[in-house]
């Protein structure tokens, strides 16, 4: 799965910084049919979770609702250097994970 | 003394129509606001406040596949004062709770930014849940009008 | 102005002529005009000013295409980039074997197409080099039209050129395909018997239903289109609109799409490119 992470190129140690991800899936929700008229069964990536140097900041739980490439901007406070790393999981038990170094100055 | 028979039944027939009618209460304050069982769901039964709570989203949105949707919590974001969780609402969509986010302290800023899809014109409801347990609401009314052409590829 | 205003000033003038019997100075004066103004009114010209799509859709599509980050996009282009040094076929060979790095040897390319193939006398467009390529150069299996692959890869060569200005040239080996393109381009179709033209040279600018019609290039292509929910192709594009007047869609890759490609990019000229762009 494709994946991009963006945050910024430094921080200042104690201030607050945008996070943000945006994963190439279709966010399948099992309301379609193909050509052939069978129903397209539902698959979403249902749980993300962000780890900054290892310790959770951020979760979400999805659904259909969100539109497909699900993108998602949140913040964190900058403490050390490091990774912020990202994990998810799809209705289909595909996983994926993407992660982006910040460099916190000070 | 005990009360005279008439006047016991009186009383027992008083109390059994004002519990049947409860559920008829409660039913048409449910219909007055479509997202009051949903609300339900989210918090347990909690009161929700409206306030501190903003959803920003365009008022005319170009697709109902895909809309911008941030919201934003005033609050300190401290040790002691933070956001748990918000909760985004629709209200059409066939599956209405449509996400939920989990922060805290180490959040920094109590704003999530993503992009939703919305079944029609339409309000979308955000509860906030603080540190404290209390809940607070915000919300936004989107337009969503069909693409002029049929796409069939 | 349109065509339809053209050819009501030249009757109005003939009639005129004819009328006052061509004796005053102003008839001797509008004769040669006469003569000239129907070769003139016959070829339509581009949209005066030329104007990209990104300018008939919202401020919130705007910032999106604008955003790099926002724009999902630059998910399929990632893609590209890593396709483009993925080996591959018989002899696992990358695109980058041979083309090296796409920022220098991509850049200014798909300004240039769609163009007559060296090596035969057809017209090809990007993605149809990329399969061409896949094939002989590769010995590899090709993408396919509107797969998650080649919409990648052509997304990448095609934002190489981005910021580069439309530049194709018509000359004595595609001017039958470009004239195809125009036919094409004016021709009534569908159930609706709506033509190209009715909407993207005459009334661009006027509402359809909640939208605003463009003047219908294909600069930003392959675009995100959020309709789609995902990335797709120019001549996605083309069956999207011949879907919404009820006319047949030919598939992707179709020669009549690449003549009405030319002739959409001839109208362009000058414009610069935008893909990956976001549009409704």
């Amino acid at each position: 799965m494709v994946a991009r992470v963006h945050v910024p190129a430094s921080v200042k140690r104690g201030a607050v910084f945008e996070v943000r991800i945006n994963i190439q899936h279709p966010m399948e929700t099992g309301f379609r049919y193909d050509n052939s008229g069978r129903p397209i069964p539902k698959n979403v990536i249902n749980s993300l979770v962000a780890r900054y140097n290892g310790v959770e900041i951020f979760r979400a739980e999805l659904g259909s609702g969100i539109a497909a490439n699900p993108y998602v901007q949140f913040y964190a406070i900058a403490e050390a250097s490091g990774e912020i790393e990202f994990s998810w999981v799809d209705d289909a038990g595909q996983r994926g994970s993407e992660r982006a170094s910040v460099a916190v100055a000070g | 003394m005990k009360a005279p028979l008439r006047r016991r039944f009186i009383s027992v027939l008083a109390a059994m129509t004002a519990m049947a009618a409860l559920p008829w209460v409660r039913a048409a304050r449910a219909q007055s606001d479509p997202f009051a069982a949903l609300v339900l769901q989210v918090t347990g039964g909690a009161p929700v406040r409206a306030g501190r709570v903003t959803v920003d989203t365009p008022r005319l949105a170009d697709n109902g596949h895909s809309v911008l949707l941030k919201v934003s919590v005033e609050c300190a974001m401290t040790a002691a004062d933070y956001v748990r969780s918000i909760t985004l609402l629709s209200g059409r969509n066939p599956r209405p709770i449509m996400a939920t986010f989990h922060l805290g302290p180490k959040a920094g800023r109590a704003e999530v930014t993503t992009r939703v899809r919305l079944n029609g014109t339409q309000r979308v409801l955000a509860i906030a849940r603080l540190a404290d347990g209390t809940y607070w609401s915000g919300d936004a009314e989107v337009e969503v009008t069909e693409s002029a052409c049929l796409d069939a590829t | 102005m349109t065509e339809g205003s053209l050819a009501r000033g030249f009757f109005r003038l003939a009639r005129g002529v004819i009328l006052t019997g061509c004796k005053s100075r102003l008839c001797v004066l509008a004769l040669p005009l006469l003569i000239a103004w129907p070769a003139a009114a016959a070829e339509p010209q581009p949209p005066v000013p030329l104007k990209s799509g990104i300018e008939f859709v919202s401020a919130d599509i705007r910032a999106m295409q604008a955003d790099d980050f926002a724009n999902p996009g630059m998910l399929w282009v990632t893609r590209g980039e890593m396709l483009w040094r993925e080996p591959a076929g018989r002899d696992g060979k990358s695109c980058a074997g041979c083309h090296g790095d796409a920022k220098t040897s991509m850049q200014g390319v798909a300004a240039r197409y769609p163009l007559i193939d060296a090596g035969g006398a057809r017209l090809i467009d990007v993605e149809g080099r990329i399969e061409q390529c896949r094939e002989r150069r590769q010995q590899a299996a090709p993408f396919k039209r509107e797969s998650p692959e080649l919409l990648a890869l052509s997304a990448y060569v095609a934002q190489q050129s981005r910021g580069m200005p439309v530049n194709v040239v018509i000359d004595w080996q595609n001017r039958h395909n470009f004239e195809a393109g125009r036919a094409l381009y004016y021709r009534r179709m569908g159930q609706m018997n709506v033509s190209c033209a009715q909407c993207h040279q005459e009334n661009w600018g006027r509402k359809l239903g909640p939208e605003t019609l463009s003047q219908g290039h294909g600069v930003a292509y392959p675009a995100y289109r959020l309709e789609w929910q995902s990335m797709g192709s120019l001549h996605r594009r083309f069956r999207s609109c011949l879907s919404g007047v009820r006319a047949e869609m030919p598939p992707q890759g179709a020669a009549e799409f690449l003549d009405l490609e030319l002739y959409m990019a001839w109208r362009a000229n000058g414009l610069p490119i935008e893909t990956p762009g976001v549009r409704r």
